[in-house]
């Protein structure tokens, strides 16, 4: 079993979410994190979703999402294949920091940023890779954390060649 | 000047007459009343057939479908309607058949309300359709019913739903219709690559023991003229699939029979001892290949399909050939070397000659006097020259259809594969009927299938449709029956049905009909049955304990086939 990264070009139309997850609870497949934006494309939706698979599997499994009739192209990719990013936010209550230089060492030392401060609490966020965000969550932890979220991969692929442009060209073409 | 305004339903039926649609089967109900109302005004150019149950109307959709080439129809109201339906949407969405499901929809501001009769359609369809899409927009509604044709005849078919708010069937819009013929996501047939061409005559023309598995895809892509040339010129043996039978004719030289569970036996060795394998339109359904890890290990395989999906889901393909059939087939022909493959073929001979001693001699010809369910097949199917198209419910009745009938020309099986829906039967032969009116159309259905659908014989009351329906009755579900027989001790639990009197069933919907448990009165019975246009009903009384040889249990090798002790 190896982590990939799934990613999905879409038309935008409502319920293709359920219709691309659906695919993975039939093969009893876990989604480990899946996030949905808008793409460089105009009206082009993009999902990174990472699952934990064989490449078999997962091969099977984007030809089945791109079945779908608004799914345009999906792709997947390993680790190695993409630059990919997490953001995770913390909730820590002032008073640590202000107790514990140890805390304020662990920020700078990840590199978190402070989103907001008041009398009460604070909020971190840092962005990064998972195993980042987790450390620096079991570090602080020992101070206490009152809230922590963490959100979906997001990736771009490493290869110059725009695989999704060329193929809306040769659609474009056709359409012509 | 400005465009007439028209109701959403009015604009439902000037598209369905722009997509040539001339037959709808359909049950009228709160939700859909506005496009009912808007069908009375059409009636000379859609002839709609009112089935007695939803479930019905989409498995009559699926008949009329499969024998006529064109798009089957269903129109239904909302709620319970539309899940009565899903049955049939299910099987088409298995069986690939091209059927538009128009659903009516509570008004879009009673949507997630759980108002009366509302269900959440699209969600429910999504995973069982091509394509489900709701309109809420009565503007919206012409361009759906394009790309909801488009969609669902395109590519590999499928079903489609369209499910209609009420408010949009009433509301009015400027009515325009152009026909989709592209949609930039949706790829129906992806591109056929050259070097797949190159590959796959390659390796067909090394080959020493080429065996073709023919599918559904090669009827879907109208490609039984260039399979046939594909065939002939390379010389290569072939076996069907359920839905790929009537793609080349039954007394074909090169027609080794059925493959999987129920197949025959030549076919199924022989795929485990032909160096390639050439499958076309076919999807390796685990009642084709049962154990994967014991299947065709030592043949390199090329796989002919026109949805990418299926290469590598089931069996590893060596070549893909993508693309449709038709056109696929024809570029591979034109590279093949002409063949001889005779000592090969003949190779086949042993096992034809083992089946028809041990299995097709005593069931055509059985010395019990109990009547077995293949002579009644086979004296049907002769009786009608071989050209009827048959349709059959699921079950034995299904399995000995497929084995014994015959078949002279394509588009003549219409069976409930993927699914294997019980209750298929009734509805999708009156669907037959009605998209091929010239043919005999044949029905073959066990007792316990019947009765699941048989309300639609008040459909063959209402149409005359001129079906020929024939009950293989062993007051059993036979094939639930011969399972527990074979693998659960003889325990026959809750299989013996007690039956109606079928007879008089068909008689109170106005339906002549004789049952046989005499072999001499079977050819009488049939010569009458087939005599007229009249929809007629047989009931044949076969053996109670009847047994679909051969058998390849569930997830066995197909080397390990039972031939039983007939």
């Amino acid at each position: 079993m190896e982590l990939f990264t799934i990613i999905v070009f879409s038309e935008n139309q409502p319920g293709l979410l359920s219709q691309v997850s659906n695919i993975f609870t039939r093969r009893q497949i876990n989604i480990e994190s899946l996030t949905v934006s808008a793409s460089s494309i105009e009206g082009i939706h993009k999902y990174t979703i990472t699952v934990f698979s064989t490449k078999d599997m997962v091969d099977k499994v984007v030809k089945q999402i791109e079945k779908r009739v608004d799914v345009v192209k999906a792709y997947f990719y390993t680790d190695e294949e993409v630059i990919y990013q997490e953001i995770a936010l913390y909730k820590v209550a002032t008073n640590i920091i202000v107790d514990h230089v140890e805390v304020e060492n662990l920020v700078r030392k990840y590199n978190a940023r402070f989103l907001e401060i008041n009398r009460d609490y604070a909020v971190l966020e840092l962005t990064g890779h998972t195993e980042d965000t987790q450390l620096f969550f079991e570090e602080l932890k020992q101070y206490g954390v009152m809230q922590f979220v963490r959100s979906g991969r997001i990736a771009i692929t490493k290869s110059s060649k725009e695989l999704l442009s060329n193929f809306l060209e040769k659609r474009a073409e056709k359409a012509d | 000047m400005s465009k007439e305004l028209i109701s959403g339903a009015e604009a439902l039926m000037r598209s369905l007459i722009h997509e040539g649609v001339d037959t709808i089967f359909g049950y009228p109900g709160g939700a859909i009343m506005p496009v009912y109302d808007a069908l009375h005004d059409h009636q000379d150019k859609i002839k709609h057939i009112l089935v007695r149950h939803e479930q019905g109307a989409t498995h009559a959709a699926q008949g009329y479908a499969r024998v006529s080439g064109k798009t089957g129809v269903a129109l239904v109201t909302s709620g319970p309607a539309a899940t009565n339906a899903i049955t049939g949407i299910a099987d088409a969405m298995i069986d690939s058949t091209p059927m538009v499901v128009i659903i009516g929809q509570v008004g879009a501001a009673l949507l997630g309300t759980d108002a009366f009769q509302e269900t959440d359609v699209v969600s429910i369809t999504q995973p069982i359709t091509k394509w489900s899409y709701q309109v809420r927009n009565a503007e919206d509604l012409p361009g759906a019913i394009a790309r909801a044709f488009y969609i669902a005849r395109e590519g590999r078919p499928g079903p489609v739903v369209i499910d209609f708010a009420k408010n949009a069937q009433i509301a009015k819009l400027e009515y325009s219709y152009k026909k989709c013929t592209f949609i930039r996501s949706f790829v129906p047939v992806p591109d056929v690559e050259p070097w797949s061409i190159e590959a796959a005559a390659a390796l067909i023309n090394s080959a020493k023991k080429p065996f073709a598995l023919i599918g559904q895809g090669v009827i879907l892509a109208n490609a039984e003229k260039e399979l046939n040339a594909f065939l002939e010129k390379a010389d290569i043996p072939a076996g069907w699939t359920l839905l790929g039978s009537s793609a080349m004719p039954t007394e074909h030289r090169l027609n080794k029979g059925m493959l999987g569970m129920h197949g025959n036996i030549g076919p199924n060795i022989k795929t485990n001892e032909c160096d390639v394998l050439i499958a076309i339109g076919m999807r390796f359904d685990d009642r084709v290949t049962s154990d994967l890890n014991t299947y065709a290990k030592q043949a390199r395989v090329i796989h002919f399909d026109i949805d990418p999906a299926e290469i590598n889901k089931n069996v590893k393909a060596e070549v893909a050939v993508l693309g449709d059939a038709k056109q696929t087939l024809e570029l591979v022909t034109e590279k093949l070397n002409a063949a001889k493959h005779t000592e090969w073929i003949d190779s086949f001979t042993e096992y034809e000659q083992t089946e028809q001693e041990k299995v097709i001699e005593p069931e055509l010809n059985p010395t019990s006097h109990e009547i077995s369910m293949g002579e009644v097949i086979r004296k049907v199917s002769e009786a009608t020259e071989n050209k009827a198209v048959l349709v059959t419910d699921v079950g034995q009745n299904q399995m000995m259809a497929s084995r014994y009938f015959k078949f002279t020309q394509s588009r003549s099986m219409v069976t409930s594969g993927g699914l294997g829906t019980m209750g298929f039967g009734l509805p999708a032969a009156i669907g037959a009927k009605i998209g091929a009116p010239d043919r005999t159309v044949c029905l073959f259905t066990g007792d316990g299938g019947m009765q699941m659908t048989i309300q639609e014989l008040g459909t063959i009351l209402q149409e005359g449709t001129g079906v020929k329906m024939i009950i293989l009755n062993n007051n059993f579900l036979g094939m639930v029956r011969q399972w527990q027989e074979l693998f659960f001790n003889d325990r026959y639990s809750e299989t013996h049905m007690k039956n109606p009197d079928f007879i008089m069933i068909a008689q109170a919907y106005g339906i002549k009909g004789r049952s046989v448990s005499q072999r001499e009165d079977l050819d009488g019975a049939i010569a009458e049955m087939l005599s007229d246009d009249q929809p007629y009903l047989l009931e044949v009384k076969v053996e109670t304990k009847g047994m679909v040889y051969p058998m390849i249990p569930t997830g066995a090798s197909i080397s390990n086939i039972l031939l039983g002790d007939k």
